[in-house]
C-alpha cells in the first residue's frame, strides 16, 4: 500500500510535467504511513472524508488506481467522470466520500458520517483526515465540539507535514499541539511519528476500536513530511531551507523505515520487497497507459448530475 | 506610449502606493506574503503582494487558515482605524467567512445608525479556466451584490484594475474586489502616479448603434472580439464595462439603451439571480419602450464548474455565444429592410 501510493504520486508527478494532467495536483508523497495506517484499520463500509491532498488516501481506500488515473486526466471513465480532478477524488464505492478543495471543508462530513452510524445503529467508523493548516479552520474545532456533543464514533487524524502552502506550522500552531486541543472537549487526542506506519496503525487501532465500542470522537495528531512542493507546477518551494527536501526524503521516508523495520525482523525479504515494488510498477502503468487511452467525456455531461431529475 | 504593466501588477502598485501614502493601511491573508515562519525566503508566488513585505515589514502578515476570523478581524481593525486589504485567495473560500462578510461588514454602517464605518477591502480571485475544478473556479460576484452596503468591484484591465484598487482602500465601505484570475497577467497601459477610477461610473469601451452589450470582468474582452467579428458583418455594437456592479452606472446603461434599441448582458456567472439578468430587469422596468425587442443574456450554464477541458471551454461564455446573442437581439429588434447586407459574412445560427 505503502509503495502503491508512492509510486501513483511519482508517476503522477511526471505526468503533470509532460502536461497531461490539466489542473490542480496536491501530491501526497512522504505522507503515505498515515493513510495506510489509518485504513488499514478500516472496514470497507467505514468512511473517510478526505483533504485536498487526497490520492493516498482514496488509494488506502481501496479506490481503482485506473479509475483514479483517468480522473486526474480529466477522461470519461474517472472516478468523478472527469468532472472532478485530483482535488476532488473520491470513490464512494469504498467508503472515501472525497477530497475538497476547501481547507478543513471535509471535517464536519466525518461528523455527519459517525452521526449516520449512530442513527443507523451500524457501528461504522467515520474518518476525517484534515492538514495541519485546515485544523485552524472553525469548522474543526466546531467538529470536535459536535463529535463530544454526541459522542460521535469518529476520528480525527491530523497530518502535519510542516506547511500549509508556504507557512510554516510553527507560526501558524500556536501553543499546545492540535491533539491536545481536543482535552478541552474530552476527546482524546495522541500524537504519533506520522512517518512510522507502526505508530500510526497503533494509535488508529486505538481510536477505531474506541469508536466502534461507542466510546466517541479521538484525534490522531501526526507528524510528517510533504516531499514534493505544495501543488505541482506552481511551487518553486522558495520557502523551505537549502537542502531540507533532500534531508527529509534521507531521514524521513517512511516506505524505508518501513522495509527496513521488517526486513530486519525478517518478516519480509528485500526479494519479496523488489517483487512488490515490480507489481506495483505495473499496475500504475497499465493505469496511466488507460488514462492516456481514454476518451474525453461527452459534452453533454456538462449539463448532468446537477440535481437528481424525476 | 505609456508605461505597461499587468493586471497584477497594477494592483500590487495601487496597494504599494497607498501603504506608503496612508500609515493605516495593512494587510493580510493566507500566504499573503508566503513563508512566516519559514527557514527560506519568502515564497509569494503570483500575489500582487509579492516584494511589499519588504517595504512594510509590519503592516503587511500571513494569517493561519482562518477566514472567518480574518475576515471578522479586518472589520473590527476598520471600525477602529485600519484599513485592512484581505486577501481571501480563491472566491470560492468566501464561503468560510460569510457571515462575516454579509451579516458584520455589510450590516455595520447602517445597523448602527451611521456612527461608524467599515473601509476594509477583500481581494479575491474569481473565473473558470485555469482547470480548477468546482471549489477553485466560481464567480461569485452575483452572490454578494445581492447584499446591501457591500461595493462590489470587477476589474476588466490592468488600468481600472490600479484606479479601482486605489478608490477601494479609500473608500469608506466594505469593498469585494473580484480579480478574474486569467487576467493577471494581462499587460496595459497604467500610469505611474496614483489615480483613482470612481465607483458607480462605467467605461465606454466601443461605440455602437446597432445593440449595446453589458459585459463584465473577463468578458469584455470577449465581447470586443465578438465586436470585430460583428463588424465585419455589418452589426455594430457598443460595449459597456460597468466595472463595478455595486454601485451600477444605471443611467449610463440606459443611454446606451436609448440609442441601439437592444441589450445583450454578458457575465460569467449561472444565470439565475445573476447580474446578467438584474440589468436586464433593470432595464425593462425603466426603458420597455426603448428596446426593439426582448433583451438576451449570456451567461455560464446552470451547473457548477467541471474540471475536465473538455467541459470546462464548453462551460465558460465566449465571443461566440456573444455573437450569436447579439444577432439574435438584432434580429429580434427588425432589421427594417438592411438585415441581408448587415449580416453576410457572420457564422450565425439564427441569420
Ligand atoms: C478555506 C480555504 N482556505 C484556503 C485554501 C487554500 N489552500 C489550499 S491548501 C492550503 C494549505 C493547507 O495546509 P494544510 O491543511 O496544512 O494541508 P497541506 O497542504 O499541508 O497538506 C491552503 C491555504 C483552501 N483551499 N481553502
Amino acid at each position: 500500500m505503502l509503495r502503491t501510493i508512492r509510486a501513483f504520486e511519482e508517476r503522477v508527478h511526471v505526468e503533470y510535467a509532460e502536461g497531461n494532467i490539466p489542473g490542480a495536483t496536491h501530491l501526497y508523497a512522504g505522507q503515505e504511513a498515515i493513510a495506510a495506517g489509518c485504513c488499514a484499520e478500516l472496514r470497507p463500509d467505514d468512511y473517510i472524508s478526505s483533504t485536498h491532498r487526497g490520492h493516498g488516501h482514496a488509494i488506502a481506500k481501496g479506490a481503482d488506481l485506473t479509475r483514479m488515473m483517468m480522473e486526474l486526466f480529466g477522461r470519461e471513465g474517472g472516478v468523478c467522470r472527469g468532472k472532478g480532478g485530483s482535488m476532488h477524488i473520491a470513490d464512494f464505492s469504498v467508503g472515501m466520500l472525497g477530497a475538497n478543495g476547501i481547507a478543513g471543508g471535509g471535517v464536519p462530513i466525518g461528523c455527519g458520517v459517525g452521526l449516520s452510524a449512530k442513527v443507523r445503529g451500524t457501528d461504522q467508523v467515520g474518518v476525517a483526515f484534515v492538514g495541519d493548516g485546515g485544523a485552524n479552520q472553525g469548522a474543526f474545532l466546531e467538529s470536535l465540539s459536535l463529535a463530544s456533543v454526541w459522542q460521535l464514533p469518529v476520528v480525527f487524524v491530523v497530518e502535519d507535514n510542516g506547511y500549509a502552502q508556504a507557512t510554516a506550522s510553527k507560526y501558524h500552531l500556536r501553543g499546545l499541539d492540535v491533539a491536545r486541543r481536543g482535552e478541552a472537549f474530552g476527546i482524546p487526542g495522541a500524537v504519533v511519528d506520522g512517518c512510522d506506519f507502526f505508530a500510526v496503525r497503533d494509535a488508529a487501532v486505538e481510536a477505531v476500536r474506541r469508536a466502534r465500542s461507542g466510546g466517541g470522537p479521538s484525534i490522531i495528531d501526526c507528524k510528517t513530511a510533504r516531499f514534493f512542493g505544495h501543488m505541482e507546477g506552481f511551487d518553486q518551494q522558495a520557502y523551505r531551507g537549502s537542502g531540507e527536501a533532500e534531508k527529509l526524503r534521507a531521514e524521513r521516508d517512511c516506505i524505508q523505515r518501513f522495509t527496513a523495520s521488517v526486513t530486519g525482523a525478517g518478516l519480509v525479504s528485500p526479494e519479496e520487497f523488489d517483487a512488490i515494488d515490480r507489481e506495483v510498477a505495473d499496475e500504475i502503468a497499465r493505469a496511466a497507459e488507460a488514462a492516456k487511452a481514454a476518451a474525453d467525456p461527452d459534452p453533454a455531461e456538462l449539463l448532468t448530475d446537477v440535481y437528481v431529475s424525476y | 506610449m505609456e508605461r505597461m504593466l499587468t493586471y497584477v501588477q497594477a494592483i500590487g502598485e495601487a496597494m504599494s502606493q497607498e501603504m506608503s501614502r496612508d500609515p493605516s493601511v495593512v494587510s493580510f491573508g493566507e500566504d499573503n506574503i508566503g513563508g512566516m515562519g519559514c527557514d527560506g525566503k519568502l515564497g509569494n508566488a503570483w500575489g500582487p503582494t509579492q516584494g511589499l513585505h519588504e517595504k512594510f515589514p509590519d503592516r503587511i502578515f500571513d494569517t493561519p487558515i482562518t477566514e472567518a476570523a480574518f475576515v471578522g478581524a479586518a472589520v473590527g481593525a476598520a471600525a477602529s482605524g485600519l484599513r485592512p486589504v484581505v486577501d481571501l485567495l480563491f472566491a470560492d473560500f468566501m464561503g468560510v467567512a460569510f457571515d462575516q462578510l454579509i451579516n458584520q461588514a455589510a450590516k455595520l454602517r447602517y445597523m448602527f445608525g451611521g456612527q461608524g464605518t467599515a473601509p476594509l477591502v477583500v481581494r479575491t480571485f474569481y473565473g473558470a479556466g485555469m482547470r480548477g475544478g468546482a471549489q477553485h473556479s466560481q464567480s461569485l460576484y452575483s452572490l454578494v451584490t445581492h447584499v446591501p452596503g457591500l461595493k462590489v468591484v470587477v476589474p476588466s484591465n490592468p488600468y481600472d484594475a490600479k484606479g479601482l484598487m486605489t478608490q477601494a482602500i479609500r473608500d469608506e465601505d466594505p469593498v469585494i474586489y473580484f480579480e478574474h484570475k486569467m487576467l493577471y497577467w494581462t499587460p496595459g497601459e497604467v500610469p505611474e502616479e496614483p489615480y483613482t477610477v470612481p465607483f458607480g461610473q462605467s467605461r465606454l469601451v466601443r461605440s455602437g448603434t446597432d445593440c449595446t452589450v453589458v459585459a463584465l470582468g473577463r468578458m469584455v474582452g470577449f465581447a470586443e472580439t465578438a465586436a470585430e467579428e460583428l463588424a465585419a458583418g455589418g452589426v455594430s455594437i457598443e460595449i459597456i464595462d460597468p466595472r463595478t456592479i455595486s454601485p451600477l452606472d444605471e443611467d449610463s446603461i440606459y443611454r446606451s439603451v436609448e440609442k441601439t434599441g437592444r441589450l445583450v448582458v454578458v457575465d460569467e456567472s449561472p444565470p439565475r439571480c445573476s447580474v446578467a439578468r438584474d440589468i436586464v430587469a433593470l432595464v425593462a422596468e425603466n426603458r420597455f419602450e426603448a428596446l426593439r425587442g426582448p433583451a438576451r443574456t449570456v451567461n455560464t450554464p446552470h451547473t457548477p464548474v467541471p474540471y475536465s477541458p473538455a467541459l470546462e471551454d464548453r462551460y465558460i461564455p465566449g465571443p461566440d455565444s456573444i455573437v450569436r446573442a447579439v444577432l439574435e437581439a438584432v434580429e429580434a429588434g427588425g432589421w427594417n429592410g438592411r438585415r441581408q447586407d448587415r449580416l453576410a459574412g457572420t457564422q450565425s445560427p439564427v441569420a
